[in-house]
């Protein structure tokens, strides 16, 4: 079964979304992405959909599902490189993403999601612990 | 551009290709995606267009398989005066809808979807129609023209 | 009758011998104008487009559709017709000149018939009424695609003011400014919104900011049109500002009770990039030297 690959980058996962998701990837990815959150204490998820042409509805259903899951384990979803194309079908569908951070790029979603970390007032010197772990 | 036709008073829609496709399962949604973006790429619709109509279209597809355990859906270009468009039929072997006026209301849902399938469908098409009858079925019918 | 029959039977193939000079009369019918468009097209083109035309004519032309107008013989010939007067209709010929190319066509074929049947009265007023009605809905159809070749002309042209009146300005580095003027309805949104959402993909700009002081009127349908756009350019991951709120505009909105409360609103477009500006301070820390040295 076709897996979509999940990166660890530091507090981080990074999801880059590269295939059109049928309903039980789309599935599978949330289910997998909620075991890593737990597994790794990440404290940001990433999910880039710059490639993805098509967000319907069951699809914007499992980004918010995986964004209020990480939300109540601690972690914060940020979903970054939406089309424009995508972004007015969604509106028009009546698909706001609520709830959901959104950046333009990777690079950027980064910078929103450790500024969203030190908001929450974290310690960030004490990160020693998750830093540069990419043994796995 | 389109071919320097007889203009017509009343300018009649014109079936200009068919294309029928069986979906029963999830992993038909994709491909079926796939045939209808080749379509609309093929009568040369804009990105944004063609966006809403896949979504449209993966929207009623999933509302098949998800109601009716999939169903029959039919993709034409079609063509009315100056314009081309893509028609889309979803006809499915269902329970059916007892009550399409309700069903057309933001915010009601009888699936576990977020409540706003059917009419967030509609604003994404040019044309919307939807004809069911109880314990027969239901079939709906989409029109994305080129430029609308 | 029989005698009618068979002379009926003539009428095609002896209008086919005759090509050659109902070209000739036709062409002479033309030239012979003085509306004749010689700045717009040449001569030897006019002769061209014509003998294709006649050529077409008399190879489908039989005694049977002769008297059908509708018949599918004459499909090839409404093509060529329509493409001429399409392209007429770009080209800037006047409705007059174009029917006047079909018309004296008309002219030509009745002086032939004239010339052959001068003994038979009848028969020359039947053929005439015929080729006359054939012609007829020739022209017809010559000023119907001549109307949509214009409707055409205007179509892009109504493309291009819109294109033209949505400019996507980069105002500063990260800060796109759109200033809108004129009506906004749905269709005029759409490209508002998509040569915005396309202009931060390609320019990187997280903040957006929309004028409409040139918008005359906000009824609820513009501030619905204006509050998918800021939320479309969230999806994308920028913030989109709304400036040039005049105080008919701030009143309009609050009297129809529509809720702007989740969109950042300014008053003037200096106040609007002055939030851009303290927004990138605060979330693009590597920028804020660069501001602070070009300020």
């Amino acid at each position: 079964m076709e897996k979509i690959p999940i990166l660890r980058m530091g507090q981080f996962l990074l999801v880059t979304i590269q295939i059109d998701l049928y309903d039980r990837l789309a599935l599978n990815l949330e289910a997998d992405l909620v075991q890593m959150v737990s597994k790794t204490g990440a404290r940001g998820v990433l999910i880039d959909i710059s490639v993805v042409s098509i967000v319907d509805s069951f699809m914007g259903r499992i980004i918010g599902n995986i964004a209020n899951m990480s939300k109540i384990m601690d972690a914060e979803t940020v979903v970054v490189g939406m089309q424009p194309a995508v972004a007015i079908t969604l509106i028009e569908l009546g698909l706001p993403l609520t709830g959901v951070h959104t950046a333009l790029d990777v690079e950027r979603g980064m910078e929103l999601l450790r500024k969203k970390i030190l908001v929450d007032g974290e310690e960030q010197d004490a990160d020693g612990e998750y830093a540069y772990d990419s043994a796995e | 551009m389109e071919k320097n036709r007889m203009p017509m008073a009343n300018t009649p829609t014109t079936v200009l290709n068919k294309d029928k496709m069986s979906v029963f399962k999830e992993q038909d949604v994709v491909p079926f995606r796939n045939r209808v973006k080749e379509y609309a790429t093929k009568i040369g619709m804009g990105l944004v267009n063609q966006t809403k109509l896949i979504t449209a279209a993966s929207e009623l597809v999933r509302n098949m398989l998800r109601y009716a355990e999939g169903g029959d859906t039919l993709i034409e270009v079609i063509s009315k005066g100056r314009e081309n468009g893509i028609r889309l039929t979803f006809a499915d072997k269902g329970p059916g809808i007892a009550n399409i006026e309700q069903a057309m209301k933001d915010g009601f849902s009888t699936g576990k979807s977020l409540g706003l399938g059917l009419p967030g469908t509609k604003r994404l098409v040019s044309e919307f129609d939807i004809k069911s009858i109880v314990g027969k079925g239901t079939t709906v019918t989409v029109v994305k023209w080129k430029n609308g | 009758m029989h005698k009618f029959l068979f002379m009926k039977l003539e009428t095609a193939k002896m209008l086919q011998k005759k090509k050659k000079q109902i070209i000739d009369l036709w062409m002479k019918n033309q030239l012979a104008d003085s509306a004749l468009r010689e700045d717009l097209m040449s001569n030897d083109d006019l002769r061209a487009q014509s003998e294709e035309l006649v050529d077409a004519l008399l190879k489908k032309l039989t005694d049977d559709n002769l008297s059908n107008v509708d018949s599918a013989d004459f499909e090839d010939i409404y093509e060529i017709l329509g493409g001429v007067s399409i392209t007429r209709a770009r080209q800037g010929f006047s409705p007059r000149e174009t029917g006047l190319y079909i018309y004296s066509l008309k002219d030509a074929l009745l002086t032939i018939l004239q010339q052959e049947f001068k003994n038979d009265p009848v028969q020359l007023y039947d053929i005439s009424m015929k080729v006359s009605k054939l012609i007829d809905s020739f022209g017809i159809v010559t000023f119907e695609t001549y109307i949509k070749g214009r409707e055409e002309v205007i179509l892009r042209q109504t493309d291009e003011i819109t294109e033209i009146s949505t400019p996507v300005i980069r105002v500063w580095d990260g800060i796109l400014a759109l200033p809108i003027i004129g009506t906004l309805d749905s269709a005029r949104t759409q490209v508002v919104m998509e040569n915005l959402l396309q202009e931060i993909v390609n320019t990187g700009s997280s903040i957006a900011i929309l004028d409409i002081s040139g918008v005359p009127a906000v009824d609820s349908l513009v501030a619905q049109h204006l509050i998918k756009t800021v939320s479309a350019t969230r999806l994308m991951g920028a913030e989109c500002i709304i400036s040039g709120i005049r105080p008919e505009i701030a009143q309009t909105v609050v009297h129809l009770g529509i809720d702007l409360s989740n969109v950042v609103t300014k008053a003037t477009l200096a106040s609007a990039l002055k939030y851009a500006y303290s927004i990138l301070q605060l979330e693009v820390r590597k920028k804020q030297t660069t501001l602070v040295k070009s300020n």
